[in-house]
């Protein structure tokens, strides 16, 4: 994504949804630690009622409802983004431990927790002296 | 400027640098046409009603305690500090699209705002800002008497 493209970006599926809003792209940042790996999406207007995160085989789907923003007695007169739902998926490695996904959403932003199986944690190994 | 008669009184060099300036103005108009600069960093809705408006704009994730909202006159500052950046030592991004950078915007308000009054609330990444309209300011129905 480059550094200039500031807007969201807006999902285009193959297939449509039932629900008549339009859909957008969160933005993740990804990260790995020792134990886990790490995703946090940038969701503005979820909270931890209206956000969904899905495990099926190997794709984490992370999805996001929200309403449409409109204030009842204000007429919109300017805008430069469009409220929407959001959605993304994922194709996970199989090293991920699945009982241990955790998932905390604050201020918009979801934050996963993707913790590493234990049979993929790197393991030192030491060398002896000969 | 389309009045006749004084557009007659004009040469047509005294209009050149106002030419000019309107050039320059379209061209840079045009020049970013579908995507949005640094300065355009939040994205805002603006919503109205007869004597107040809000300011609606999303900022996931921000410590709401590091937006700065100020009015100076007719113009309203929205300024904030980055996100902390979560990695430590030795951990690597796979990705990175998240805006963590520090941002300034300035809008022009329509009316003077009754700044005492000024409301923002911060939920859910949503930043909401009430500007009430300065009661002096409002216009006034003035009677008409028969």
């Amino acid at each position: 994504m480059s550094e200039k493209d500031l807007q969201k970006t807006q999902n285009t599926t193959a297939t449509e949804r039932i629900r008549n809003v339009k859909t957008f792209v969160p933005r993740v940042d990804i990260y790995e630690t020792r134990e886990a790996l790490i995703l946090i999406a940038d969701m503005p207007g979820v909270d931890d009622k209206t956000v969904d995160v899905e495990l099926e085989k190997n794709i984490l789907t992370i999805s996001g409802r929200v309403e449409d923003g409109k204030l009842m007695d204000h007429t919109l007169v300017f805008s430069e983004y469009e409220v929407g739902d959001y959605e993304r998926a994922f194709t996970l490695s199989d090293e991920i431990d699945r009982e241990k996904i955790k998932a905390t959403v604050k201020q918009g932003v979801l934050r996963l927790e993707l913790p590493k199986a234990e049979k993929v944690k790197p393991k030192k190994i030491t060398i002896n002296a000969a | 400027m389309f009045n006749p008669s004084l557009w007659r009184m004009k040469k047509f060099a005294d209009s050149v640098p106002e030419m000019m300036n309107l050039q320059r103005e379209i061209n840079r108009l045009f020049s970013n046409v579908g995507q949005g600069t640094a300065l355009d960093y939040p994205a805002i809705n603006v919503w109205e009603k007869d004597d107040s408006i809000i300011l609606t704009t999303e900022l996931p994730g921000m410590d709401p305690g590091k937006i700065d909202i100020s009015v100076t006159g007719t113009t309203l500052t929205l300024s904030g500090t980055s996100k902390a950046d979560p990695i430590k030592e030795g951990e690597t991004y796979l990705r990175q699209e998240r805006e963590l950078g520090n941002f300034q915007r300035n809008f022009q308000l329509p009316f003077h705002v009754d700044s005492k009054k000024i409301e923002a609330r911060y939920e859910k990444g949503i930043l909401h800002i009430t500007l009430p309209r300065f009661k002096e300011d409002l216009p006034k129905k003035i009677k008409i008497n028969s």
